[in-house]
């Protein structure tokens, strides 16, 4: 049985200007201590399917229809009191801006404590100890000096690690990181990526790393899911999708990436922009910036599925 | 114990920590740059000392019969004793009490009555604000309206009907200006924890599973904690002006407890008699109490509002 199966999932924000469907019949499944990577221009629905998950939907938005089984359990019937249980426990989550995502004026170490106090009964003694121990596990050097600290004496790498450490701390089954690194500059982002990495490696536990970036999950995701205005367009092992993209739009952003070797030669981005949500063309919401587009992609693609590989398109790319 | 080096770049090395600088300290030493500011903090702390001290202090215990004399009364400022034994530094009363301990002991009283009133107005304010806040809706909407009823009620007439009807004493002025000072704090708190709720560290520890109650008391009431200080000394002056206008009235303390009000208000029969030092000195003190209460708050409010970014 797979940590995480996600199957035709519809979220909806109800609007005065119309229904926005954010999430469209978005399925994947995450295994187990793997990492799964999904990539999506802003406006995706990338950060929506993290919400979704975790049920921190804001009014207006809702899950209007699928099924989120995690560990076999229906997420979408669980209770506040269940999802009390399950959050900080055995899902958590990282937000994007460290900035924001701690308390002004708690220190960073109370702030750990009162994670593990709250889904664990142990002892101050114990409970100093646990965050000690999560401290170093993300790499803070000094732990014990510095988990007295408050947030706005840290600089915005440490901060990370932080809401990292408080992610992982109860050693949950599964992390979903929302953009964790857009935030950062990019040595620390580097370092950021390699100890994720690491981390999930070593503790088991199963990561799901939602960025803008391909170039960020090439190394550390097993799996990656390609977003499109809300559906899961590309899916399938990182390398594979990342070598051999079937989705014209996944070749899209992988062209878009500079290389050296292109070095005074034009950028290459996809012509046009992302729909907006309340008009969305019909049938293949690509349809209007690809090349391969013909009558038939006015009608929804069906999911393809070959060989652990999916894709949602009429004229996939073949290789040879 | 975990042997994992978990570092692929090794981090330049650390020098240790400072101290931390605990929003407190970094506070006053803000407060402090404006000197207005500290001036007053520096009047407002020797009044409290002061007062809180005023047994050991004042020259004389006013209200014990066996010390006052009637021969003694209406004497100018800074006279001397029938007896020689006592100058006193501010005159006497009608009554013969030496003006100087009684606005000593006038001072606790003001003072008293306003921190306390104010306290228990910030305590049942804050909890009416904090649960409109979390609950939203028409929870939220009843409480408001109510609140606006209640600000709407000029703050005199209420203390004066609610005193006429439940009659004098120490205890029933205190309630009556709880009950006219709550609102304001409903009211602010409400609007500062709305702001809170909305940002992302709210969202990042309903993400960590812990219970809405706990984060409306630890998460969301100490970030408002700003608007709260500063609401709370602008009522404490408020507080100690109101008493002191129901008590110049006659409607508020009794004569056995006298506030800085009532010695303004026994003191006025005399005012045109030339006998200036029994109304103007306590009204003098009154007035430095106030001053320096809201140009402390008024400093608070300066320092606290650029907040100390995250």
């Amino acid at each position: 049985m797979a940590l995480l199966e996600v199957s035709d999932l519809v979220t909806e924000f109800h609007t005065e200007a119309g229904v926005a469907r954010a999430l469209d019949q978005v399925s994947f499944t995450l295994e187990r201590g793997k990492v799964l990577g999904i990539v999506g221009e802003s406006g995706s629905g990338k950060s929506v399917t993290a919400f979704s998950l975790i049920n921190l939907l804001d009014h207006p938005g809702r899950v209007a229809s699928g099924s989120i089984m995690f560990q076999g359990e229906d997420l979408r019937q669980a209770s506040a009191r269940r999802w009390s249980q399950l959050r900080g426990d055995r899902i958590a989550m990282v937000f994007q801006d460290p900035m924001m995502s701690l308390n002004p004026v708690t220190r960073v170490g109370d702030q750990l404590a009162e994670t593990v106090q709250i889904h664990k009964k142990v002892g101050r003694a114990e409970r100093e100890q646990l965050v000690i121990k999560a401290l170093t596990r993300v790499g803070i050097p000094a732990p014990r000096e510095r988990m007295r600290a408050y947030p706005h004496q840290l600089s915005g790498g440490m901060r990370q690690r932080i809401a990292i450490a408080n992610a992982l701390i109860n050693n949950p089954d599964l992390i979903i990181a929302d953009e964790p690194t857009t935030a950062l500059d990019v040595t620390i982002q580097a370092q950021i990526l390699y100890e994720m990495k690491e981390l999930a490696r070593d503790s088991g536990t199963a990561l799901i790393w939602i960025t803008h970036d391909i170039s960020v999950v090439k190394d550390l995701a097993d799996d990656l899911c390609v977003m499109y205005a809300g559906r899961v367009i590309e899916r399938g092992p990182v390398d594979q999708v990342i070598a051999h993209p079937q989705h014209p739009y996944t070749r899209g952003l992988i062209d878009s990436l500079p290389h050296a070797e292109n070095h005074g030669k034009r950028l290459y981005s996809i012509p046009g922009g992302t729909p907006p949500l309340l008009a969305l063309p019909d049938g293949c919401t690509f349809r209007p910036r690809c090349t391969r587009a013909t009558d038939i992609c006015t009608q929804l693609p069906p999911v393809v599925s070959v060989e652990g590989r999916e894709h949602r398109c009429f004229h996939p790319l073949v290789q040879s | 114990m975990n042997q994992i080096d978990s570092l692929a770049v090794k981090p330049p090395p650390e020098l240790a920590p400072a101290a931390p600088q605990t929003p407190g300290r970094l506070l006053l030493k803000r407060f402090l740059r404006n000197r207005i500011g500290s001036g007053a903090l520096l009047l407002l702390s020797i009044l409290i000392v002061v007062a809180l001290c005023a047994p050991l202090i004042a020259p004389q215990d006013p209200y014990d019969l066996a010390q006052v004399s009637i021969l003694e009364a209406e004497r100018p400022p800074y006279s001397m004793s029938e007896d020689g034994q006592m100058r006193y530094l501010l005159g006497t009363d009608g009554a013969g009490r030496d003006m100087f301990s009684a606005i000593l002991y006038g001072l606790r009283i003001s003072l008293g009555i306003g921190v306390l009133s104010a306290l228990a107005a910030l305590v049942v304010g804050t909890s009416v604000g904090l649960v409109a806040a979390h609950m939203g809706g028409r929870v939220d909407a009843f409480l408001m309206r109510v609140v606006d009823v209640q600000l709407s009620i000029p703050t005199i007439l209420v203390a004066l009907v609610l005193l006429a009807v439940l009659g004098q004493g120490l205890d029933k002025t205190l309630l009556a200006l709880v009950l006219v000072q709550w609102a304001v704090f409903a009211r602010n708190v409400r609007g500062a924890a709305l702001v809170e709720r909305g940002k992302d560290y709210i969202e990042a520890a309903i993400g960590q599973g812990l219970p809405p109650r706990r984060i409306m008391f630890r998460h969301v009431l100490p970030n408002c904690m700003a608007p709260l200080i500063v609401t709370a000394t602008n009522q404490m002056a408020g507080a100690i002006s109101l008493e002191a206008t129901i008590s110049f009235l006659g409607i508020g303390l009794p004569q056995t407890e006298p506030s800085l009000g009532l010695l303004i208000s026994n003191g006025f029969d005399y005012i045109l008699s030339n006998q200036y030092w029994i109304s103007m000195f306590p009204g003098l003190a009154l007035v430095l109490l106030v001053i320096s209460i809201s140009v402390v708050g008024d400093q608070l409010r300066v320092v606290l509002n650029p907040k100390l970014d995250g």
